[in-house]
């Protein structure tokens, strides 16, 4: 009962998972915390870049780049990172608490499948989120098209897979939906600071930038900024995220429970 | 699997072959070849949370169409007893068998045939009653019809009522449908009625009732004294994670006293004999103007007929009648309160 599997029991009526992710899909739309803070945050902040002209004058101690450019990515891994440590980890935690979990385990439906129905609808506005900052970015604010579309995908992806298992540790560890915000928080705020937020990474002394380097969001940016402007990110990134999906992957499995 | 293995095999078949009759539950047990086969069988059960034993060897029976009551204080084993029933805890040691089903190894089949209604289990706020129910009856292959479990639990009007605005006794009455919406052959009904008003009390019995007319076998986790006399066939008395009794609930209350008390003022006076030579009356005593009758089988008829051939009237008569409370007393020495806490 202890691990996470994903098992597809015969038995269960037809159509009975897309019944679970269209559940999983209302729940967040009558609650929209996640959507609000994963989506909107960053186009707002988006938005406000983009007009603000500093934010288009390209300065020498900026790498050589556009500062608008540099924060894209940025406001990527914002939104990926807010959906999978609160988005995720939060209602899992209070199925948890609300004994949803346990009840199910009584059912032909296997509990793991709110897991992945919840994992679904969070990758589903993760992407959305995505899509939403690089048209915008690309269409309204003039930023340009990733050299590697290829490249921007693989991060993408990899970058996901680093991060849901992080959410997914926290719904582990977390007792209550409460707990689970407050670790998803604690997390978000020094991981974002790695990704950039406050001083992008081509500002970082090479200390800061050695252990961004080896962050989630700070390897996604890496991976992100390179398939935008350079063309296939190095390896070394890809790396460290593709470590984070597996450890995570792993602890999660280990310590979660259904009730 | 082992023994299992042809109960098992018979109870696909059944399963397979079940009418596509959109009644409440499921067809009469009568008709499924794994008839015979005990619907609960436990033995030895033994299950520790730490260094506590919260179940000591215990062992029962529970027959196709019962309805079986677990009685007991809480912390008497009751919940775990029922939790590794199902499947949801795995013993220390013990072996437990639903219609020859091993609830671990055989999880995913009695999932199908086990409908489960659990103490403190919630639903998301913000999901609508409507939508809970065709969740959950998307889970099973042959659900049942969510306009007539609603009706006979009285929330047929509140199904676009989101989770959160129902009362206790609407959430307590919508768990119990979840339970029996996979129309279950075994329900396990964990303090059902505990938070509900009294008419909302009735109507859940008079549905665990319908639900044993159509075959299904109940276990029935309660500390109402009332209610186990009222419902079940059998009951078990749990105390300290041991079965203290398991018996009728007539017979239970039988054990716990010499028979019946009849008290009544007479209209004048009588020699004791016209009630001493009765076959019923073992007893009889007077405090001051009354006279107190102890006996068995139909004793108000035959002492009421013995006193009117002697000429004499019973004024005031009162019958007192042990009950199941008194057994319990009786057994375990202690009482129970409304919470199920000892007093």
């Amino acid at each position: 009962m202890s691990a996470l599997s994903l098992a597809l029991p015969t038995r269960a009526g037809r159509g009975a998972f897309g019944k679970v992710v269209l559940n999983e899909a209302r729940l967040t739309s009558r609650q929209p915390i996640a959507p609000i803070a994963g989506i909107a945050i960053p186009v707002v902040l988006l938005v406000i870049f983009g007009e603000l002209p500093v934010f288009h004058r390209t300065a020498p101690d900026f790498g050589g780049l556009d500062p608008f450019d540099a924060y894209m990515p940025i406001l990527v891994v914002f939104s990926l990172a807010m959906l999978a440590l609160l988005g995720l980890s939060v209602p899992l935690a209070s199925y948890r608490e609300l004994g949803v979990l346990r009840r199910l385990s009584t059912t032909p439906v296997p509990p793991s499948w709110l897991l992945a129905a919840q994992g679904l609808v969070q990758i589903c506005q993760a992407l959305a989120a995505t899509a939403i900052v690089m048209v915008a970015g690309i269409v309204a604010f003039g930023a340009p098209v990733p050299k590697s579309l290829d490249g921007f995908a693989i991060a993408l992806v990899l970058s996901i897979a680093g991060l849901i298992p992080i959410g997914l540790t926290i719904a582990a560890v977390a007792r209550t939906a409460n707990a689970a915000s407050v670790i998803g928080r604690i997390a978000f705020f020094p991981m974002m600071f790695f990704a950039g937020l406050w001083l992008p990474r081509a500002l970082m002394p090479p200390v800061l930038l050695d252990i961004s380097n080896y962050t989630p969001l700070g390897a996604a940016v890496q991976a992100m900024q390179a398939s935008m402007l350079q063309g296939f990110p190095p390896v070394a990134p890809l790396l460290v995220l593709g470590g984070y999906a597996v450890a995570f992957g792993y602890l999660a499995k280990r310590f979660f429970r259904w009730e | 699997m082992g023994p299992s293995a042809a109960p098992v095999g018979e109870l696909n078949g059944r399963v397979g072959g079940r009418q596509p009759d959109r009644v409440l539950t499921t067809v009469p047990v009568a008709a499924g070849s794994a008839a015979g086969v005990p619907a609960v069988e436990i033995t030895g059960l033994r299950k520790t949370y730490g260094g506590l034993v919260a179940v000591d060897d215990v062992s029962l029976t529970v027959n196709q169409g019962e309805i079986f009551g677990i009685l007991g204080p809480n912390g008497a084993g009751k919940t775990t007893t029922v939790e590794c029933a199902i499947g949801l805890r795995v013993p220390d040691s013990g072996t437990i068998r639903l219609l020859g089903l091993d609830p671990q190894a055989d999880r995913d089949q009695v999932h199908e045939i086990v409908g489960v209604q659990l103490q403190s289990s919630a639903m998301p706020a913000r999901l609508r009653v409507g939508e809970i129910l065709d969740l959950y009856r998307s889970f099973y292959r042959e659900p049942a019809d969510v306009a007539e479990l609603t009706g006979a639990l009285g929330l047929a009007g509140k199904l676009n009522d989101y989770y959160k605005s129902l009362s206790g006794g609407q959430r307590q009455r919508l768990s119990v449908a979840l339970a029996l919406i996979g129309r279950p052959k075994i329900a396990v009904l964990d303090e059902m009625t505990t938070g509900l008003d009294p008419q909302a009390r009735r109507d859940a019995w008079g549905l665990i009732e319908h639900m044993r007319d159509r075959g299904v076998t109940v276990l029935l986790v309660t500390h109402f004294m009332d209610e186990a006399e009222r419902l079940c066939d059998r009951v078990a008395l749990f105390d300290t994670g041991r079965i203290v009794a398991l018996d009728t609930p007539a017979s239970l209350a039988a054990r716990a006293r010499g028979g019946k008390v009849v008290r009544f003022r007479p209209s004048g006076e009588f020699d004791d004999h016209v009630l001493t030579e009765l076959r019923e009356v073992t007893r009889v005593e007077r405090g001051g103007q009354r006279v107190i009758v102890t006996g068995t089988g139909e004793l108000v008829n035959a002492v009421l007929f013995a006193l009117a051939a002697a000429g004499v009237s019973a004024f005031d008569v009162q019958l007192d009648s042990s009950n199941l409370e008194d057994a319990f007393v009786k057994l375990t020495g202690t009482h129970l309160n409304e919470e199920g806490t000892l007093t």
